[in-house]
């Protein structure tokens, strides 16, 4: 019998059921689980001197959720019809938390109270026990954090919490808990009444024990098991509430350009229940819920940014013989938007950094950079001005390379330029300390080549953040030829310190998110050239499932810079350079001025505050812009999904990806690609390789090699399977 | 096959919604007292009559319950008759003439009465709920926008302005109270009286007369803040529209169809029910058709709901002299016009929707009878109705003067 529960009983006949999975460090529901737990709670029930129920947590988290390999598990576990498996399992757990809601077995016993006890995290089921309680205790302690997190990895809660929060909030209040996924913390959790009271966290037991004591049996009815039960906010066709569900269905629809299965059965579980009575409501949950674990954008979206996420997060890539890095002091050298960004998310993570520029006004400066960002966490409350202050005075700010000796990573953050880099790198490795690392954050240029101007290039490595920094989760992490596994484990136990998610790659032009993005924007590039209208170009994008289209990409990330990435390119590749015909209208943008959002020009108009207004006019009255061109929107969505996809698919094939788990990821975070379908690769897995080369073989007639199907995927096609297995 | 004829078509004149004289009237009284006025007006033997078919859309409280049979009850036609309401939203009342035409057509009965009601001042529009809007799954599947913005998608396509809109606005204004004056409704109205014979209404009240350009332009667009801020209509709009950047948001009250009472009865009935009863045919009906068009849109029905009525009669849209295009938005009759490279002279001749109001289980049928009424005062031949239907539908009707 699994032992992640266990049941001891107080002289006062409480029984305090505590949830301490030994072998894992967070508290997970597993199948086993979740059967020891039922028989715990069921001997509870049953037994007449027993007065009460505390569920609680043996660790310092309550619980971070379901264990998602369960379900996976289940699915591929349960023979030829897995939904009727994973539906029985979910009406089991069902069954389970609504006896703790009735707090007894069945008619013949009397209804015993149960309160819930717990702090730190909790996250998914945890919070669906919580709320299957009669009374919610929850730690005021300032980590501690309640929700229901499932809609943000493809999900949406499953065991009770959807039907539960809506009939306690209505569809307006619940959807910050269940739409938007939010954690709560104590204050805020009880203001929405997601919990009951907020107590130290040393005092969640003893008040518990209290309450039980005190309970009237009144305390022990949900509303929704009293006569006369209203839907909060009214029922979809009550006056109060159709305008509600009419507006939730268009925003979501709206926000999510229909892309995510899981937002549409969450509503759908909330609307049909809400029709019909409590247990029923259930049912209809279970079977959305079942819907969404059978559909496989769903899984495959929280298999990348839960499973392959946390694992790259805990150190996957990490080579084991190194021993774990103890970083104090870290120096960065460029003081621009990159280097104090990288510097402010390392003070903000314990180190204490020198920022270093070409004299002491520029380093100050970038110092005033940081307080700005930290005045930011300021004003949203996430820091005291006390803990600021205390944060800045980590930062030394230099203007000489000497003090660099003390520091076991140096970064550096300087222009994007090969020689300046190398003159840099020449000055600084004398200073370097013993078994110290340089790492650079350059987005474009190759590492073997940067490291070529080093004594030793085995310590140098590539540590390439995302702009801005202090939004941006992923580190792409570049080895060069010659980066030895001391320089690898440093900066991922560096970048593990900064919270973020790194993925690994061997180096070539672009990495692995620069050169897929790069084809992205070129591709729209050459949409507007064809003369595609400039709307359906940047609509489509987005319906396919990117965050911007690639005309406000480009004019976030400015045209000097893409036609300087273009003229790099050129130079590096010779030769072997294609000419992508777009370079024409960057230069025409850029003659007329119009270089993008910072410059209020672009491919867009914008207003004086540099908000977008609508595309410019202009646009299709450029020299490189031919007549309106018919083209099937399904086409246009196919040609700005595939020309990444593919990329990372070359990436891949070509060793400079290291696996789909991390082009996946890397996906996701570095430039919100194909999210809703668990990134570029599931998304090839999602349409099927077999359709995938079909269809690239139809672009690829049309518009060229670009759209050639890689190897990798016409092997995936030809013996019918998937990246994933 | 046999044919079916208009015997005669009488209506109710449109009440102002709230605070407008037939606000007082129930649904089944203002119903029953049209049925009443097409009974002695032709003298008719209700048992002849196979049926009512009464559109209505909003059917809930006092409308529901299956008003037509209740309306029948209460204008005391032959217990024999029995009553059938139907709706297709907007065309409910054309609706019903198809489908009483189509019956007649198929010898299934000799006569109907076709026809319907909507107390849009009583019995809130939308009141009856409305899965497509409400049920996520089909709401999101569907692309589920109101059908305001549909009107504003339908602008955006045909590149209309807010000066294009206006400006039809103000001259179906401009006709209405031109024809009212004129005396053209005077054939179908049947003026309304009470319990003690006094006149509620006898006349349209809804026009106004005074509309200009100015008055419109200080109206605010009804559609936009839903539509872009709350909860955000639009971006709904450009999944299915991507060609689009934005709606362009240019309907409002002033130009869009009025919120009314009214009611309208259609007397129907093949060669055989005239010659018997005495009664001459003013129109033969020569073709009906529906159809189901993209539900976001919504208002593009009547393009392929004409272009299958003629196809069906064999007829060109050159062979039409009078079309009445139901004006619910402005852009739904200049989106016809454009369509189909019809002159404005031959559309709405007397005004529609926007200057009358749109009470929409009655519309249709009230629609038949005034361009009946035109064809008749002007000795023209041949008309084509025709409406749009939420939800993506469209319906239309070709009559020709015998």
């Amino acid at each position: 019998m699994c032992s992640d529960f266990t049941k001891e009983v107080d002289k006062d006949n409480i029984a305090l059921i505590t949830w301490n999975c030994l072998d894992k460090s967070m508290n997970t529901m597993s199948e086993g689980g979740l059967k020891a737990f039922q028989k715990l709670v069921v001997e509870a029930l049953s037994d007449d001197e027993i007065k009460g129920i505390i569920i609680t947590s043996g660790k310092a988290d309550f619980s971070g959720g379901m264990d998602l390999s369960t379900l996976e598990g289940l699915k591929r576990n349960s023979g030829p019809n897995p939904a009727s498996k994973i539906f029985e399992y979910i009406m089991e757990g069902h069954r389970l938390l609504r006896i703790i809601e009735l707090g007894k077995i069945d008619d013949t016993y009397k209804s015993k109270p149960v309160a819930f006890a717990g702090g730190g995290i909790c996250a998914g089921i945890g919070t669906e026990i919580g709320l299957a309680c009669h009374r919610r205790f929850f730690s005021g302690s300032k980590r501690s954090k309640i929700g229901l997190p499932e809609i943000l990895v493809g999900l949406f809660p499953g065991l009770g919490g959807t039907t539960r929060v809506a009939r306690m909030m209505g569809l307006m209040g619940a959807s910050s808990v269940l739409l938007e996924g939010k954690l709560f913390a104590g204050d805020k959790a009880k203001s929405i009444g997601l919990v009951d009271e907020v107590v130290a966290e040393h005092e969640l037991i003893q008040k518990a024990k209290n309450w039980i004591l005190s309970a009237s049996p009144e305390d022990l009815i949900k509303p929704w098991d009293q006569k006369g039960f209203k839907f909060p906010g009214g029922a979809p066709y009550h006056p109060g509430g159709f305008m509600s569900f009419v507006g939730a269905s268009a925003l979501v629809n709206g926000k999510t350009k229909g892309l995510y299965a899981s937002a549409k059965a969450l509503l759908s579980s909330i609307y049909e229940g809400a029709l019909v009575d409590f247990e029923s409501a259930l049912k209809i949950e279970a079977r959305w819920f079942t819907k969404v674990l059978m559909t496989d954008t769903c899984t495959n979206m929280a298999r990348t940014l839960f499973l392959n996420k946390s694992a790259l997060e805990k150190g996957k890539q990490r080579p084991p013989a190194v021993e774990e890095t103890n970083l104090k002091q870290i120096s960065v050298i460029g003081s621009g938007m990159m280097g104090s960004g990288i510097a402010c998310a390392s003070i903000m993570n314990g180190l204490e950094v020198l920022l270093i520029d070409q004299n002491i006004e520029a380093a100050e400066a970038g110092k005033a950079k940081i307080e700005t960002l930290l005045n930011e966490s300021v004003k949203r409350k996430k820091l005291s001005e006390e803990e600021k202050t205390k944060l800045l005075g980590n930062v030394k700010t230099l203007s000489s390379l000497e003090k660099i000796s003390g520091s076991d990573l140096v970064i550096e953050a300087v222009f994007e330029d090969l020689e300046l880099k190398h003159s840099l790198y020449k000055k600084i490795e004398p200073y370097l300390k013993k078994n110290a690392i340089l790492a650079s954050n350059t987005s474009t240029l190759p590492i073997t080549k940067l490291s070529e101007a080093l004594q030793d290039s085995t310590r140098f490595i590539g540590i390439h953040f995302f702009s801005p920094v202090e939004k941006m989760n992923l580190v792409e992490i570049i080895k060069s030829k010659q980066s030895n596994e001391k320089s690898l484990a440093v900066a991922l136990d560096y970048v593990g310190l900064l919270k973020k998610t790194p993925i690994v790659v061997n180096d070539s032009r672009g990495f692995y998110a620069n050169r897929c993005i790069i084809p992205y924007i070129n591709e729209g590039l050459r949409m507007l050239s064809e003369g595609i209208e400039p709307a359906l170009i940047e609509n489509s994008a987005k319906h396919v499932g990117m965050p911007v289209g690639p005309l406000q990409l480009l004019d976030e990330l400015s045209v000097s810079l893409a036609l300087n990435v273009a003229k790099e390119t050129k130079e590096a590749l010779g030769n072997e350079y294609e000419e992508t015909g777009t370079e024409s209208i960057l230069l025409e943008m850029s003659q007329k001025n119009r270089l993008g959002r910072k410059e209020l020009a672009g491919f867009y108009e914008y207003d004086d505050k540099g908000r977008r207004l609508k595309l410019w006019e202009g646009l299709r009255n450029l020299n490189g812009v031919s007549k309106p061109a018919n083209i099937s929107t399904e086409t246009v969505k196919n040609r700005l999904a595939y020309v990444q996809a593919l990329e990372a698919a070359r990436a891949l094939e070509e060793n400079i990806l290291l696996s789909v788990e991390e082009g996946d990821v890397g996906g996701i975070l570095g430039w919100g690609c194909l999210i809703w379908a668990g990134g570029p690769f599931s998304w090839l897995d999602h349409v099927g390789h077999e359709n995938v080369v079909a269809e690239c073989q139809k672009l690829f007639d049309q518009y060229g090699a670009r759209f050639s199907p890689p190897k990798v995927i016409k092997e995936l096609a030809g013996n019918g399977r998937k990246f994933y297995n | 096959m046999e044919e079916a004829y208009i015997y005669d078509a009488v209506r109710s004149p449109r009440g102002k919604g709230k605070g407008g004289s037939l606000n007082e009237l129930t649904a089944v009284a203002l119903s029953a007292k049209i049925l009443r006025q097409l009974r002695s007006r032709n003298d008719l033997n209700t048992e002849e009559v196979e049926d009512v078919i009464w559109g209505n859309v909003t059917q809930v409280g006092e409308q529901g319950g299956c008003l037509a049979r209740s309306a029948v009850i209460a204008a005391d036609y032959s217990e024999t008759t029995p009553g059938l309401s139907i709706n297709r939203f907007c065309a409910s009342g054309l609706e019903a003439v198809n489908l009483a035409t189509n019956q007649v057509k198929g010898s299934a009965g000799s006569a109907y009465v076709a026809g319907g009601v909507e107390m849009m001042s009583r019995v809130p529009m939308g009141s009856d709920g409305a899965a497509i809007a409400v049920d996520p799954t089909l709401a999101m599947n569907s692309y589920f926008v109101p059908q305001g913005i549909s009107a504003d998608i339908l602008a955006t396509k045909y590149g209309l302005s807010r000066d294009d809109v206006d400006a039809f606005a103000v001259e179906s204004q401009k006709r209405a109270a031109a024809a009212r004056k004129a005396g053209y409704f005077k054939n179908s109205i049947a003026p309304i009286k009470d319990q003690n014979h006094l006149t509620i209404l006898e006349e349209d009240e809804y026009i106004r007369p005074e509309t200009t350009m100015q008055s419109l332009g200080g109206l605010e667009p009804s559609f936009k803040n839903m539509g872009e801020i709350m909860p955000g209509f639009d971006a709904v709009a450009l999944l299915k529209y991507p060609e689009f950047e934005k709606i362009n948001h240019v309907h409002h009250a002033g130009n869009s169809s009025g919120i009314v009472d009214g009611a309208a009865a259609v007397l129907i009935g093949n060669k055989a029910f005239g010659l018997k009863n005495n009664l001459k045919p003013r129109a033969r009906i020569v073709a009906t058709s529906k159809i189901g068009t993209d539900p976001t849109i919504m208002l593009t029905g009547p393009l392929p709901a004409t272009e299958k009525v003629l196809k069906i009669s064999g007829m060109s849209i050159k062979d039409i002299d009078l079309f009445e295009v139901n004006e619910a938005f402005a852009s739904v009759p200049i989106s016809f016009m454009e369509h189909f490279g019809v002159e404005h002279e031959k559309v709405n001749v007397n005004g529609g929707a926007i200057a009358m109001g749109h009470p929409l289980g009655a519309t249709g049928a009230m629609l038949l009878s005034t361009v009946l009424d035109e064809l008749e005062r002007t000795g023209k031949s041949t008309a084509l109705t025709t409406l749009c239907v939420a939800s993506g539908m469209g319906a239309s009707t070709i009559i020709e003067r015998v």
